[in-house]
């Protein structure tokens, strides 16, 4: 019985209605942009080594009399105070922030939204006090400062500092869901489940949750800016990557003292961090147009 | 009370085409409506959900959905073209003229404000009174009159309420009370007693009915539910997927209708004397997108032929003057 | 009649509500029994606790006090203490078929849950064709429906689907709660011409809710009439279209609307609709009616009615019936 590829693709695309999500996906043009984009720098990033004009400079490398160079034919953002093609580490710089990014959302985002479903179905017991006072602790702490804390407590390093992130990440995801899955949980759908011999799990799980998507999806998406930027701040203090590791923030921050005679230090990394963040961001617009129920 | 034919009427609707965009195609629903409405005359519509009655009238206020579009058609008012008024005259028509009374009073009152100042709100800008002259102890007045009109008790209380406090019937009373305080001409009233108990129902109906006779305006009833129309309104038109397809007098459709699909409805209707349940009507309504050709009942009609899957019939002459048909079974007289 | 016979029985069922404002006595003791193969109708308005009733039944609610007795097992709980066999011997239909199909399945999956919660197909060919029998069985075309979601289905076809998924286990009770309340005319007699037949082939028992007067008297075999958390008058069909006693049964008669001359002669006079429901909180004391009753005396205002056999299992609760 084997069924042809087109066969399986369409069965997959009825399966997520991806015909109708595309459609009100792509009625705003931004939202392309903004797919266009995203998809871009997630490819640059994994091609780095092959798009880099210099891949070599992203590591220990030295080339003083090239440093400091302004951007040119040769090296097209310039070169920083040790002779490094700034454009090649800005490419991989991509790759260390999405890479955090997809670390921190992979480890923050299964728990968060698996305690916020529990909370909320099982809403008004002491299950929901219990996990939704301690996220509310771990919501009250003003997000860079207990980064920052503990961080500055662990050995800097981009493992410590994705650590770091995620640790107060995740709150937001039980939040979210815990308040889709309240305003869902009278539904009628969810009670005729119960009421046929569902197990909770089999409720939570396979019923509620794929109607929590829509919020998690936008946010995860409009997330990866937000993690970056706030790795890219912890870098900036240094508690992140550590020289040689190209991340933006650490070129931001280094490149800061030659603002004056080698502003393409600072400029093309910054603009690069404002790229990725903007182009996550109309793709999460994007995502959410999705989910909006078209009115009758 | 017969269709006055000889006066201009006070609302014409000329072959009304409207259609919807959406992520399939358009969505073609009005195909052509026609409807009059003279002073001081009821007219009811009848018609299942998505028959375009709730369309209708929205195009005669102006508020449809910003995906719709007007094909084709014009709605003439008391002579002025509804559809090419300026912004100013549709504004001052909606203060003034015509008002609407919608299916759900909890969705039509502003929850976070109290009674009492919505009622002012209307009446202050319904032209019936001088703004200026408008003093907080007048429109209090005027809020008292017009709640004791719609037979609420207490309505002190009520006035220094906020919706929420109050029942679904209570809230019904509110938005007809409010209508009624501005409006001159024309009230629409699209399903208002459809999410009230039956009992009360029946009240909130034969309330409005004598407050409409005793101001002389004009009314259109909208309801699927049959006996809703039939207590209230003279003359009924019966709409079926973006056409109307009969109009007669209340009497002459319930106890003559000529239309298969008139009839196929009456017959769906339990009756109190425990006759069991019809077989409905055959088939589904038509894909707007794609519609039937001519007429578009034909695919659901035991009766249809060739001319019916060609062209949509115009009014016929039915058992009397003024029952008419839209129907080709009709044409040969 | 015994235990045995009855399917389902309910005594002295009891359910508040405790809420901010108070506590919302939405039933208040009620008895009814339902026989294997019947329609038993539920009658009344808004705050009537019909539907209160038919949730506490089916294990949405548990019961403050009283008892649910099904097939001769105490069930008077909520349906997650129950156990596992029964929840497939009984099902709802619920009144909003938009919100009772979960909107991210496809019309398979939503029927398919039930079969494969019970374990009742063996494997996935099996399943399907069950799923196509079952839509069949709703006179919906099941190659077409399969795949599609609610959505895109209109009112009658969703609460066709609701009707599929709920026998799907060949339950022997389902409760419908105003099941075509929210549907066009011609599609409610769809509807109810399938229900009415399911119920012949499968022999199902139906705790009939609604508020349509018009709808029970062609739909159920005995009636109940609820005012305010209890029941006021208890009837056979046509024994309670035919002479109806309770005062607000009258009342509730003489506002159905009809369509033609005939069956407005069938509708009592003398009790027209006035008044509003009194609150569930703080209900009348006496007889709970006697604030809108033309015919209310004193008696009425301090004491609460018993039932009174007027003839055969025909009962009605007011003092004007005592002699």
């Amino acid at each position: 019985m084997r069924i042809g590829i087109i066969e399986n693709l369409r069965n997959f695309s009825t399966r997520f209605d991806l015909k109708r999500k595309w459609y009100r996906f792509s009625r705003s043009p931004l939202s392309i942009i903004g797919l266009v984009i995203s998809v871009a720098t997630v490819i640059i990033a994994f091609a780095a080594p092959f798009v880099a004009p210099y891949p070599q400079h992203a590591s220990l490398f030295t080339d003083f009399p090239h440093a400091l160079q302004p951007p040119g034919s040769t090296y097209l953002f310039g070169t920083d105070e040790f002779g490094r093609d700034v454009l090649s580490r800005i490419i991989f710089g991509f790759r260390y922030s999405l890479m955090m990014a997809a670390v921190v959302l992979a480890l923050v985002v299964p728990p968060g939204v698996i305690l916020g479903l529990i909370a909320g179905y099982y809403r008004g017991t002491w299950i929901d006090t219990l996990i939704m006072r301690i996220a509310d602790m771990f919501i009250a702490v003003p997000p860079l400062v207990l980064a920052l804390s503990i961080a500055a407590v662990l050995t800097p390093s981009v493992f410590n500092a994705m650590m770091a992130v995620s640790l107060m990440w995740w709150p937001w995801y039980t939040r979210l869901t815990y308040n889709t899955v309240s305003a869902m949980r009278n539904e009628y759908f969810v009670q005729a489940s119960e009421v046929m011999g569902a197990s909770s799990s089999h409720t939570i799980f396979s019923e509620i949750l794929p109607n929590c998507l829509g919020p998690i999806l936008t946010k995860v998406t409009l997330d990866v800016g937000w993690v970056i930027l706030l790795g890219s701040a912890l870098s900036f203090v240094g508690l992140g990557a550590q020289p040689p590791t190209p991340d933006l923030g650490t070129m931001v921050a280094e490149g800061g003292q030659y603002l004056r005679q080698a502003w393409w230090l600072t400029i093309f990394p910054a603009m690069a961090i404002t790229l990725i963040i903007l182009a996550f961001n109309l793709l999460g617009d994007g995502i959410r147009d999705i989910f909006v129920e078209e009115a009758k | 009370m017969r269709r006055q034919s000889s006066t201009q009427p006070l609302l014409e609707v000329k072959n009304l085409r409207i259609g919807y965009k959406t992520y399939l195609g358009k969505l073609k629903v009005l195909n052509g409506v026609n409807l009059t409405v003279h002073q001081g005359e009821k007219v009811g519509i009848i018609g299942e959900s998505g028959c375009g009655k709730t369309t209708t009238m929205k195009a005669v206020l102006r508020i449809l959905a910003t995906n719709a579009t007007v094909d084709g058609g014009d709605i003439q008012f008391k002579g002025d073209d509804i559809l090419k008024m300026d912004h100013k005259r549709l504004s001052e028509m909606r203060r003034k003229s015509i008002t609407m009374i919608f299916q759900d009073p909890t969705a039509a009152l502003n929850p976070v404000f109290k009674v009492g100042d919505l009622l002012a709100d209307v009446i202050k800008f319904s032209g019936n009174i001088d703004i200026k002259a408008a003093s907080k102890k007048t429109l209090r007045q005027k809020s008292i009159e017009a709640l004791k009109e719609v037979a609420l008790p207490d309505p002190e209380r009520v006035l220094d309420s906020y919706p929420f406090q109050l029942s679904g019937g209570m809230r019904q009373r509110i938005c007809i009370a409010m209508s009624l305080s501005t409006a001159k001409d024309l009230l629409i009233a699209d399903e208002p007693t459809t999410n009230l108990d039956v009992t009360i129902q029946d009240q909130v109906l034969r309330l409005m009915k004598n407050l409409v006779e005793k101001k002389g305006l004009s009314v259109i009833l909208i309801s699927h539910a049959l006996g809703t129309i039939r207590g209230t309104v003279d003359t009924v038109y019966v709409m079926y997927a973006g056409n109307m397809i009969e109009i007669a007098e209340t009497k002459d459709l319930f106890s003559n209708p000529l239309h298969p699909y008139t009839k196929g409805l009456l017959e769906s209707v339990p009756k109190l004397s425990g006759a069991g349940f019809s077989e409905g009507i055959k088939g589904r309504v038509p894909d707007y997108i794609n519609p039937p050709p001519g007429c578009r009942f034909h695919p659901r009609c035991s009766y249809a032929y060739e001319i019916c899957r060609k062209e949509n019939p115009p009014f016929f002459d039915g058992d009397t003057n003024d029952h008419k048909v839209a129907c080709w079974l009709y044409g040969k007289r | 009649m015994d235990n045995d016979k009855d399917l389902l029985v309910v005594e002295n069922l009891t359910k508040h509500f405790k809420t901010s404002f108070g506590v919302v006595r939405a039933v208040d003791a009620i008895n009814f029994k339902v026989k294997p193969g019947e329609t038993f109708g539920l009658v009344g308005e808004s705050g009537s606790g019909k539907s209160t009733t038919g949730y506490v039944i089916i294990g949405i609610y548990t019961p403050t006090s009283g008892k649910i007795i099904f097939k001769g097992e105490d069930v008077s709980v909520h349906a997650k203490r129950r156990p596992k066999r029964l929840k497939r011997e009984m099902a709802i239909v619920f009144q909003d078929p938009a919100s009772s199909l979960n909107p991210t399945k496809t019309i398979k999956d939503l029927i398919e849950t039930p079969l494969r919660i019970h374990g009742l197909a063996k494997n996935r060919d099996e399943r399907s064709k069950r799923v196509v029998e079952l839509l069949e069985a709703v006179e919906l075309p099941a190659k077409d429906f399969m795949q599609r979601r609610p959505r895109d289905l209109g009112g009658g076809e969703r609460q066709a689907v609701a009707v599929a998924r709920a026998i799907a286990t060949n339950p022997s009770f389902i409760v419908l709660d105003e099941p075509t309340s929210a549907l066009d005319v011609s599609i409610q007699a769809k509807i109810m011409k399938v229900l009415m037949k399911l119920q012949q082939e499968l022999n199902l028992s139906y705790l009939f809710i609604t508020h349509d007067l018009s709808l029970m008297r062609n739909a159920a075999s005995r009636v109940a009439i609820m005012y305010l958390a209890q029941i006021v008058e208890y009837a056979p069909t046509p024994v309670f279209f035919q002479n109806p006693l309770h005062p607000y049964t009258q009342m509730l008669l003489s506002s159905v609307p009809v369509l033609t001359d005939q069956e407005e002669m069938l509708k009592p006079r003398g009790v027209p609709s006035r008044g509003e429901v009194p609150s569930a909180i703080n209900p009348p004391p006496g007889c709970r009616f006697h604030t809108r009753c033309p015919l209310a005396n004193e008696t009425c205002r301090s004491t609460a009615p018993t039932f009174v056999m007027v003839e055969p299992d025909h009962y009605v609760a007011c003092h004007l019936l005592q002699k």
